[in-house]
């Protein structure tokens, strides 16, 4: 587990970094230096706006990270929320799973697509052009995968919930927040920290999935999504260009994903022993 | 059928009945309440009366309970008996506002039906491939758990689902369209099949497409059934027909397969949605004509009824087909209690 926090932290690090150590403006058009071929100034080239394609990559690697923090962090939060609430409150939880489970069973994709039809221009408006794009991809990613996490924190509390140490402090006059916060929530940190990176690489995919069709970042906010999407149709003359988004997306989010299941094999919420068996119990996931 | 079978059906039908209300209302909430205006992508130019006009053609500025009325009318009353017209020849609909598509001018449900038998065979195919891939792989899997052969198959399978549809699109169009000029890298919607060779030309440019699904849709299953068969490995009667000297073969497709597949029947129905989302992002790359490239098109021109109608159609699709998994479950499994 270790080993993945350093491959995730050395990740994180050069999509930081990176950006500051290249010369080239991700944003900084240059007329002179329109259309160029790959070269060793610009190794990727220059696109119609003269502006470094490579630069361009570093920096839309950084903005699909940030999205797929953000929307980890507010789909963690919501999740969290609703599993609590669901698992302490009897009357709350068969409303709050029966939703959980028409959410899980709705295909989320043409939701994502019709609510940031609706509200991107009236957010754009009013918060500029990034900003507004950013609230509204991470809220919506939020809104679409909160129940897988829901479920997962609902399960640990139901389960917590019988034990000793729970019915100790029930004993002793703890209220249901009290209870929640300082004894149920430390206990569920090791399947939140799971649900929370898969969550983190399905925000990140659900953002690329919205900017590829042209309905995330605008163009002068390269994501990795969109570069793809104004790659695609010279897939044949410039491969390179589609493929280096293409494949820096793949290596992130498949680390990503591993180490949701390395920490899942660590803390194995259902208590088993032996390194088959969690193995086996994180991939029938 | 027993009376409490029958209680049981219903009671679930009644349930499935509120779960799409549920839904339509939800999705028109989300019109109702969003602050752009369905305008917004007319001309500036247009005069303020004529933008007026237009509001009140399109029933824009009737209360709300009145738009909803009129859609639930339309969706439930007037189109059914539109389509009854068109197959029987009666003209029940006729004179009735049927629900039109901004952008076309025709009926909503024309252009669904349009394109829905191209996402469907896209889709069937994919799932029928997947399956026929998942099945034997997940067994062989579990059978030699913890192997090599089964770990790097493991890695494969978890690079599968972890990658996005439209980035092994990308490395599927650049190997074998670009690179090796096998495949068609576009579909071609203005084929038309007469002979045979036709017919090969559609199968071709219908293969990478459905590799995309496949790739999906494979490692789901495949990573849920080898789960779910190392399970009933373990279990007593496969260790007396281990006792019986029966070959893998037999072991597996005698014993273990149907219990294996108990699981894979919810698995096929859980992850229904994230496969309706590839095969939208699919139709949209190779450019075949289905529902996924009409919601798309549709959300660019800003064509609402067009979007609001097919957002609340694959939702109801697809939560008949986790009914109909539902149902398959108890047939297969008479344990569970109707």
């Amino acid at each position: 587990m270790s080993r993945t926090l350093w491959i995730l932290g050395v990740i994180a690090l050069a999509l930081l970094t990176a950006p500051l150590l290249w010369p080239f403006e991700a944003t900084a058009p240059d007329l002179t230096q329109r259309n160029l071929a790959a070269s060793l100034t610009h190794p990727l080239g220059t696109d119609r706006l003269g502006r470094d394609r490579l630069a361009r990559l570093l920096m839309g690697g950084q903005i699909s990270a940030l999205t797929g923090l953000a929307g980890m962090a507010l789909t963690v939060l919501l999740g969290t929320a609703i599993g609590l609430a669901s698992g302490l409150s009897r009357r709350l939880d068969p409303w709050l799973m029966r939703l959980t489970d028409l959410c899980l069973a709705l295909p989320m994709l043409p939701m994502m697509l019709l609510i940031v039809m609706l509200f991107r221009a009236p957010l754009t408006a009013s918060l500029g052009d990034t900003l507004g794009t950013f609230t509204l991809i991470t809220t919506v990613i939020a809104l679409t995968s909160w129940m897988q996490t829901a479920r997962l924190i609902r399960a640990e509390v139901l389960r917590l919930s019988g034990m000793e140490f729970t019915q100790a402090a029930r004993a002793l006059g703890a209220g249901p927040w009290h209870l929640a916060i300082r004894h149920i929530l430390p206990n569920c940190m090791a399947p939140l920290v799971t649900s929370a990176t898969l969550a983190m690489a399905q925000a990140m995919i659900a953002e690329s999935a919205l900017s590829f069709l042209g309905l995330g970042f605008a163009p002068g906010t390269p994501s990795l999504g969109g570069l793809l999407h104004e790659a695609l149709p010279y897939l044949g003359l410039h491969p390179a260009r589609a493929l280096a988004p293409g494949l820096m997306l793949a290596v992130i989010v498949l680390i990503v994903t591993g180490a949701g299941e390395a920490i899942c094999q660590t803390h194995d919420p259902r208590g088993q022993t032996g390194r088959a068996h969690r193995e086996d119990a994180c991939q029938g996931r | 059928m027993a009376p409490r079978a029958l209680t049981a059906l219903a009671r679930r039908g009644a349930g499935l009945g509120l779960t799409l209300l549920a839904i339509a209302l939800a999705i028109f909430a989300l019109l109702s309440l969003a602050p752009g205006d369905p305008l917004a992508q007319m001309p500036h130019t247009l005069p303020p009366e004529v933008r007026t006009a237009m509001r009140e053609a399109l029933g824009l500025n009737a209360p709300w309970p009145a738009r909803l009325a009129l859609w639930l009318k339309q969706l439930l009353l007037i189109e059914p008996l539109a389509l009854c017209d068109a197959l029987l020849g009666t003209t029940w609909a006729e004179g009735a506002p049927r629900l039109l598509s901004w952008q076309s001018h025709s009926p909503v449900m024309g252009l669904i039906t349009d394109r829905l038998p191209q996402t469907l065979r896209l889709m069937a195919l994919a799932y029928a491939i997947g399956l026929a891939c998942a099945l034997p792989l997940g067994l062989w899997q579990a059978y030699t758990h913890h192997s090599r052969a089964d770990h790097a198959a493991t890695a494969l399978t978890m690079t599968a689902y972890a990658l996005p549809p439209f980035v092994t699109a990308l490395l599927l169009i650049w190997l074998f369209s670009i690179t090796l000029g096998w495949l068609p890298s576009g579909y071609d919607a203005s084929h038309r099949i007469t002979d045979a060779q036709s017919l090969g030309h559609e199968v071709k440019q219908l293969i990478l497409p459905v590799l995309v699904l496949t790739l999906q849709i494979t490692a789901q299953l495949t990573r849920h059934l080898r789960a779910s068969a190392i399970e009933v490995l373990n279990a007593d009667h496969i260790r007396t027909a281990r006792a019986k000297v029966l070959g893998p073969r037999a072991l597996l497709t005698g014993h273990v397969m149907r219990h294996a597949m108990l699981p894979v029947v919810t698995i096929m129905a859980l992850g229904l949605p994230q496969i309706v989302g590839g095969a939208i992002i699919t139709e949209q790359i190779f450019a075949i004509n289905g529902l996924g490239h009409l919601l798309i098109s549709s959300i660019h021109a800003g064509d609402l009824p067009v979007v609001q109608t097919l957002t609340l159609l694959i939702a109801v699709l697809v939560v008949l087909a986790n009914l109909l998994a539902d149902a398959a479950y108890r047939w297969l499994d008479p344990r569970i209690g109707a």
